[in-house]
C-alpha cells in the first residue's frame, strides 16, 4: 500500500501551497506534486469594466507585485488606445514606468535575498527551524537584515512616488503616465540621508552578490547540484538582446542555448504559447505549441532572464553577468540554486537602471500621454520579479472589457517548480520512513529558489479553507475535503 | 460617556498625547471586507484631521511586510488593524500583542504584528506598545466596498478605539 505525505503550507513563499509526496510500498518516492490553488474568476470578473479601469483593477490580484500587474495591463491598454507597443509612449512615459517597475525589482529581489533565502544559506537548511528565519538573521547578522528592510523600503519609496501611492496606485494610464517626478522627489534619492540613497542601495546591492559569491565557493556542492536539471528558458529581450525588464521581445532558448523562440513579438502571443490543464492541479501548465506540451515548458525568472539575454546594458551587473556565464562556459545555467544569483545580478542591475533614471532629466518633463488610433484588442507583457507577466484584453465598441486572459509567472514556473520538487524528493526522501524538519525544508528550498506567489490576491485568504482533492492511479478522484 | 467618544465637532482637541502613536490598517480594498484594516486607518485619519489632534499618524498597505519593522521603531505606541475571518471574533477583538518569533510561520504573504515587532526589536532595539485591532469581515470576492455587516463592525471598532485612546490620555 502507497503512502502520501503531506506538507503543507510551504512556509517562506508568498501565499500558500501544497506539496504531495507519493511514497511506493518500498518506501521510494514514486511521484510529488506541488498544488497550487489559483484563482481564474478575476478574468470574468474585468469583463464589462471600461478598458481604462483595467489598470487599477487588476492590483487587487496582488498585495505583493501589483506593480507588474499595473503595468503589464497598462502596457496591454496601450495598444487599444493606439499608444504602440511599449516603446511607442513619450520619453517621460516610458522612463517613469520603468523607474517604478526597476523600484518593484529592486524592492522584490532584496526582500527574497535578505528574508527568505539568507536564512537558509545562514544557517543550512538542516538548521534548527526556530533559528532558521529572518529573526535568526536578525540576531547573528544584524547589518543584513537591516540591509534587507532598507533597500525593500527605498524600493517602496521608488513605487509611491511614480504610482502615487502605495495601495492601488494609479501611475500608469492608457497611453502614457499621470505625473512625473519632481525635483525634491528625484533628490530624495539621489541624495537622501545615509542609508536611503542610490549610491548607497548599489553598494548594497553589490555587497550581496559578493555574499553569494561567498557562500557559493564554500558550498558548491549544494548550490551546483541542488535541484540540476535541463530546460527551456523564456523572457522578453531587448531587441538588440540586451537585458530589459520592462519591455522587448519574446525568446526562448534550449538547454543548450539554441534559440527555439526567436524575438518574436509579443502581441502574437497566443500564437506560441499554450496553456495545459491537468486533472490534479488549480494551476496551468504553460508550453510552446511548437515544441508540443512534453518537451515546450520552460522555466522564466531571474535564471531563464539571463539565460536568453545577450548583455546586461549596465556596466556593474555586465560584469558580474560575465563570470555568470563563464561559469557554465556560456551555455544556458540550469542550476536551480543559481537563481538567486541571477536574482541578485538583477537587484545589481536594478539599482543602476534607478540611478541612471533618475539622472535622466525626461523624468521632469510635462509630455506624459500619447494616444493614436485606437484598437480593439492588446496585449502586455512584462518581466515581472519571478518571470513573465501575460495580460491579454479585448473590448467592444462601448470600450467595456469583452475577454481577458493573464498568465502570471507563478504559472509559467509550474513545470520546473513540479520538476524542482520531484528531484529533490527523490533525492531526500527515498528509503525514509519519516520526514524530518530538514527534510521538509528542502523540498521547500527548491520552491523557494522560484520565489512563487501562491494565491495572493488577498492575505486573509489564507485563513480561508483550501480544497484538496484526491485521485487515485487512474486519475480518479477519490476524495475531497477543505481545510 | 459613548457619546462623547464618537468624533465630531473637534471633542478631542484638548488631548494632545505625549506619545507617538502610529495606526496601521492592512489589507486589499480591492476584496471587500479584506479592506477594513485601510478603512479603520481611514477613518482614524479623518478624526485626527477634524480633532486637529497631532501625534497620531496613520499608514496602509495591502499587508504587513519586513520595512514595516523600521516604521515601527519610530513610535511609541503602535495599533494594527486588520480583517479577520476567525469565528470567535464576532465584531471586532482590540489584542494586546507581544513579539513573537516562537509562533512565526513566515511567508512574507501574511507576517504578523507579533513578528515583524519582533523584528523591530531585533534590529533597532526598540519595542513600542503595540495592539492589534482584528475586525470581523465577510466577504472576499474582487469588488471594493466593504459589506453592510463589516461597516457595521468597523463602526463598533473604531468607537472602541476612541474610548481606548481617551482612557489612554487621562
Amino acid at each position: 500500500m502507497s503512502k502520501k505525505i503531506t506538507i503543507e503550507p510551504v512556509t517562506r513563499v508568498e501565499g500558500h501551497g501544497k506539496v504531495t509526496i507519493h511514497l511506493d510500498d518500498a518506501g521510494n518516492v514514486s511521484d510529488s506534486r506541488l498544488h497550487i490553488v489559483e484563482f481564474r474568476g478575476f478574468e470574468r470578473f474585468v469583463q464589462g469594466r471600461p478598458y481604462w479601469e483595467a489598470p487599477v483593477l487588476v492590483q487587487r490580484l496582488c498585495g505583493i507585485c501589483p506593480v507588474s500587474h499595473h503595468l503589464a495591463a497598462a502596457k496591454a491598454l496601450d495598444v487599444i488606445v493606439g499608444a504602440g507597443t511599449g516603446d511607442g509612449l513619450t520619453p517621460t512615459g516610458e522612463k517613469m514606468r520603468r523607474l517604478m517597475h526597476y523600484g518593484q525589482m529592486f524592492q522584490s529581489h532584496a526582500l527574497h535575498f535578505f528574508h527568505l533565502c539568507s536564512p537558509d544559506l545562514l544557517f543550512g537548511y538542516d538548521s534548527d527551524p526556530a533559528i532558521r528565519n529572518v529573526i535568526g538573521v536578525a540576531l547573528k547578522h544584524p547589518d543584513l537584515a537591516v540591509q534587507g528592510v532598507m533597500m525593500r523600503k527605498f524600493g517602496q519609496e521608488i513605487i509611491a512616488a511614480t504610482a502615487g501611492k502605495k495601495i492601488h496606485g494609479t501611475g500608469a494610464i492608457p497611453g502614457g503616465i499621470n505625473k512625473n517626478l519632481t525635483i525634491e522627489e528625484r533628490d530624495s534619492f539621489l541624495k537622501g540621508a545615509d542609508p536611503m540613497n542610490i549610491e548607497k542601495m548599489v553598494s548594497w546591492a553589490q555587497g550581496a552578490l559578493d555574499f553569494f559569491k561567498g557562500y557559493h565557493a564554500a558550498n558548491r556542492d549544494f548550490i551546483d547540484n541542488y535541484a540540476f536539471f535541463p530546460s527551456n528558458h523564456l523572457s522578453l529581450v531587448r531587441k538588440d538582446g540586451a537585458l530589459d525588464l520592462y519591455h522587448g521581445v519574446m525568446r526562448a532558448v534550449d538547454a543548450q542555448g539554441n534559440k527555439v523562440l526567436n524575438d518574436v513579438d509579443y502581441q502574437d502571443y497566443v500564437k506560441y504559447i499554450g496553456e495545459e490543464v491537468r486533472s490534479w492541479s488549480y494551476m496551468k501548465f504553460p508550453f510552446m505549441k511548437h515544441m508540443g506540451k512534453e518537451t515546450g515548458w520552460y522555466r522564466v525568472g531571474p535564471l531563464a532572464r539571463l539565460n536568453t539575454c545577450d548583455f546586461i546594458p549596465t556596466p556593474l551587473a555586465q560584469k558580474e553577468f560575465e563570470e555568470f556565464r563563464a561559469y557554465t562556459q556560456g551555455k544556458p545555467n540550469n542550476h536551480c540554486m543559481h537563481m538567486h544569483w541571477a536574482r541578485l545580478i538583477e537587484l545589481l542591475h536594478s539599482a543602476e537602471v534607478i540611478r541612471d533614471l533618475l539622472n535622466d532629466p525626461d523624468l521632469q518633463k510635462n509630455d506624459l500621454v500619447k494616444k493614436g488610433t485606437k484598437q480593439s484588442e492588446g496585449v502586455g507583457l512584462i518581466e515581472a520579479p519571478r518571470g513573465t507577466l501575460f495580460h491579454h484584453y479585448k473590448i467592444n465598441e462601448n470600450d467595456q472589457i469583452v475577454m481577458a486572459n493573464l498568465i502570471v509567472s507563478t504559472t509559467n514556473n509550474n513545470e520546473p517548480m513540479n520538476r524542482s520538487v520531484n528531484f529533490v524528493a527523490k533525492k531526500m526522501m527515498n528509503g525514509q520512513k519519516e520526514i524530518t524538519e530538514g527534510m521538509m525544508n528542502a523540498v521547500e528550498i527548491a520552491i523557494r529558489a522560484y520565489d512563487p506567489c501562491l494565491s495572493c490576491a488577498t492575505h486573509a485568504l489564507g485563513k480561508m479553507p483550501l480544497e484538496i482533492a484526491l485521485f487515485d492511479s487512474n486519475g480518479v478522484e477519490i476524495d475531497r475535503k477543505k481545510s | 460617556m459613548t457619546e462623547k467618544l464618537i468624533p465630531r465637532d473637534g471633542l478631542f482637541l484638548y488631548f494632545y498625547p505625549m506619545k507617538r502613536i502610529l495606526v496601521y490598517g492592512f489589507g486589499n480594498p480591492g476584496r471587500q471586507d479584506d479592506g477594513l484594516g485601510p478603512a479603520f486607518a481611514e477613518m482614524v485619519e479623518n478624526w485626527k484631521n477634524a480633532a486637529g489632534l497631532t501625534g497620531v499618524d496613520t499608514d496602509s498597505n495591502y499587508q504587513l511586510n519586513v520595512e514595516d519593522a523600521q516604521i515601527m521603531s519610530e513610535y511609541d505606541l503602535v495599533v494594527f488593524a486588520d480583517a479577520s475571518v476567525e469565528e470567535h471574533i464576532r465584531d471586532f477583538l482590540f489584542d494586546r500583542i507581544e513579539a513573537c518569533d516562537a509562533e512565526v510561520k513566515y511567508t512574507l504573504h501574511a507576517a504578523s504584528p507579533g513578528y515583524i515587532l519582533e523584528l523591530c526589536k531585533e534590529i533597532y532595539h526598540k519595542q513600542p506598545e503595540t495592539w492589534l485591532m482584528h475586525i470581523h469581515g465577510h466577504e472576499w470576492a474582487f469588488k471594493e466596498g466593504l459589506t453592510e455587516e463589516a461597516q457595521k463592525n468597523l463602526q463598533l471598532a473604531f468607537q472602541h478605539f476612541c474610548r481606548w485612546y481617551q482612557d489612554l490620555k487621562s
